[in-house]
């Protein structure tokens, strides 16, 4: 290592030191996801979950939510986001005890609460398949700007529906924090959840 | 007798090389074109599954993937996923182009092969038999895992 001036050991490097403790501890939080905090309404909805029970937001209280929109007939974009998640939580380990995860269907015409049942437990027992009325799903993704359309149908009846990527998540309390989408890694998602269950603990 | 011996031989010998590509999924060595690491992600209730490979391609000249099939399921499609202005979106596509000497890989996120309606019950652990068709005239067998929904690849 080169011999550093003596006034440079003495005096600015003890000060830059100083500096970076005072920016580290003054300075928001590192979020590798957008931090949506008061620019996205509270996690709100009257839904059916993939057992049929009727679900609303109350009944996630307490827990860190992660909400993703999607579709069973998704072959490719859906089942590897609920695969990055599902690795987020085992990255979180013992602190993914309180997360929960929604997928939230704008494909309501096919997806039963059954076939959601089987689709979302093949991932992870931690997500919560939501499913409604079109009128329940549409206002629930207008709630988020989350905004979906059916493609044009295939000869064989079958057709894709796009949807918003996003991957919202909310505090305990229910308010929106945090906002991904299906292209962030596991890993950032996971670092920002720590991040955020260490705050709100 | 010493023609027919021979015969069995070859026959035999074809068999074995026959084995062995299958279970490597590599085409006949004549061939341009290659697949390999390939898997099938399982997805229960009978919903449409993706496919995922890596083709390569080994001569001096272009060639397009132009379709697919399979023994194993109704109909397969090549697909791809984007990902425009927060929304996923997923559109069918004609022909996959594999440069000269290039490769293209299938993968989660981007092109993939749509198979749907299988024609008996598929589950994790199982192999399907899968078919490439490139406008060169090349068709090549595969025969792929099939993975457990949360699988991140073809072996994790």
């Amino acid at each position: 290592m080169p011999m550093m001036p003596s006034t440079l050991r003495r005096f600015l490097l003890p000060a830059l030191g100083a500096l970076l403790l005072a920016a580290c501890s003054h300075a928001p939080p590192s979020w590798q996801l957008n931090d949506v905090r008061g620019h996205l309404p509270d996690l709100q909805f009257h839904l059916t979950s993939d057992i049929g029970k009727p679900m609303t937001a109350a009944d996630f209280r307490g827990q860190h939510v992660i909400m993703y929109f999607g579709y069973t007939h998704c072959p490719d974009v859906c089942p590897l986001t609920l695969v990055h998640l599902h690795q987020v939580m085992q990255k979180l380990g013992a602190e993914a005890k309180d997360v929960r995860i929604l997928f939230v269907s704008v494909d309501p015409a096919r997806d039963t609460p059954q076939v959601l049942h089987q689709y979302v437990t093949a991932f992870d027992p931690r997500i919560v398949g939501l499913t409604g009325t079109p009128q329940e799903i549409t206002a629930m993704a207008k709630r988020y700007r989350a905004a979906f359309n059916e493609d044009a149908k295939q000869p064989n009846g079958g057709y894709e529906v796009s949807h918003s990527s996003g991957i919202y998540i909310f505090d305990p309390q229910g308010r929106a924090r945090l906002l991904g989408t299906s292209a962030d890694t596991p890993d950032e998602i996971a670092h920002d959840m720590k991040l955020l269950i260490g705050q709100d603990q | 007798m010493k023609l027919l011996g021979r015969t069995f031989v070859l026959a035999m010998f074809s068999l074995t090389a026959m084995t062995a590509f299958a279970a490597t999924a590599v085409s006949p060595a004549a061939n341009s074109v290659h697949v390999g690491n390939g898997w099938v992600r399982w997805l229960p209730a009978n919903l449409p599954a993706a496919g995922y490979a890596i083709i390569r391609n080994q001569g001096d000249k272009p060639v397009r993937l132009i379709g697919a099939d399979s023994a194993d399921y109704a109909m397969a499609m090549l697909h791809r996923s984007m990902h425009n202005n927060g929304k996923d979106t997923m559109e069918m596509v004609d022909a996959l182009g594999i440069p000269a000497h290039g490769v293209v890989q299938l993968a989660p996120g981007g092109y993939h092969l749509m198979l749907m309606d299988a024609r008996h019950p598929i589950k994790p652990g199982d192999t399907v038999h899968v078919s490439l068709h490139f406008d060169n005239g090349e068709t090549l067998q595969a025969a792929w895992p099939v993975r457990p929904a949360n699988a991140s690849g073809s072996s994790d």
